[in-house]
């Protein structure tokens, strides 16, 4: 599967367009990360296992994206967009969403 | 009395570990900026590469969550009194993102150049009213692609 956030997937001619595909998780911090993480917001920097937890959640909404273009036939996905939103206290929605195509 | 001294000793805290440890930071940052100077990173979506050239495309991204320390966020809470340029966070942004920026440019590897750049910042972590800034997410993303020698 080729993933692109350009129109095109450079070097091959689209075949055929399937349309949107998309994939969400919603994950909240566990208790001992959120510990840990606000005792780091006294000193400031980079709170590792925030990181960590939003990398891999990421990964599994581009997971579900590329889950959903390959059940359609499609070999790539174009102009891929990444969206985050905080939906309530402590939890953040991940949001993955392009175009499914099929390249030659 | 005890809570002025553990106001005091968290300021302190705040402020010279927060300090020492931006320091620290911006050095690396530096370095690894200076070492990854050759891998070009553009907002253009296309670039003047002949198609046939290109082996691959590929999504790359990184991200990063940084916080301001206690000091910075007194004194940022100060600034809101009397507005103007907040110098404390602009630090914290620039950070960030230059580190999100950092982490995609590792993941791309020996790419030639990186096409469509887009970076997104998101504040997380809203806890309550009283310090819902002073975490954020600035997260980078982008095309990499490989030219065949």
């Amino acid at each position: 599967m080729i993933i692109t956030n350009i129109e095109t997937v450079p070097g091959k001619t689209v075949a055929e367009h399937f349309g949107l595909v998309s994939g969400s998780t919603i994950r909240a911090k566990h208790i001992g990360r959120d510990l840990m993480a606000s005792l780091k917001n006294l000193v400031g920097g980079e709170l590792k296992g925030y990181t960590q937890l939003l990398q891999e959640s990421r990964q599994q909404a581009m997971d579900r994206m590329i889950e959903e273009a390959r059940l359609m036939g499609a070999n790539a996905i174009v102009n891929v967009r990444f969206s985050t939103s905080s939906v309530a206290q402590g939890a953040a929605e991940l949001y993955a969403y392009g175009t499914a195509v099929r390249v030659d | 009395m005890i809570d002025l001294i553990i106001f005091l000793s968290l300021l302190a805290l705040g402020y010279g570990a927060g300090t020492w440890a931006e320091k620290r930071h911006y050095r690396s940052i530096a370095e690894r900026e200076n070492a990854a100077i050759n891998l070009p990173v553009v907002t253009l979506k296309s670039v003047d590469i002949p198609e046939h050239k290109i082996r691959s495309a590929k999504l790359v991204y990184g991200s990063a969550v940084i916080s301001v320390d206690y000091f910075k966020r007194i004194l940022a809470s100060l600034r809101n009194v009397f507005g103007g340029k907040v110098k404390s966070y602009e630090s914290l942004l620039d950070r960030a993102r230059r580190e999100a920026l950092l982490r995609m440019k590792e993941m791309a590897g020996n790419a030639t150049v990186i096409v469509n750049v887009r970076i997104e910042t998101s504040a997380i972590g809203k806890q309550s009213k009283r310090k819902n800034i002073g975490c954020l997410e600035a997260m980078a993303y982008g095309t990499a692609l490989t030219v065949e020698e």
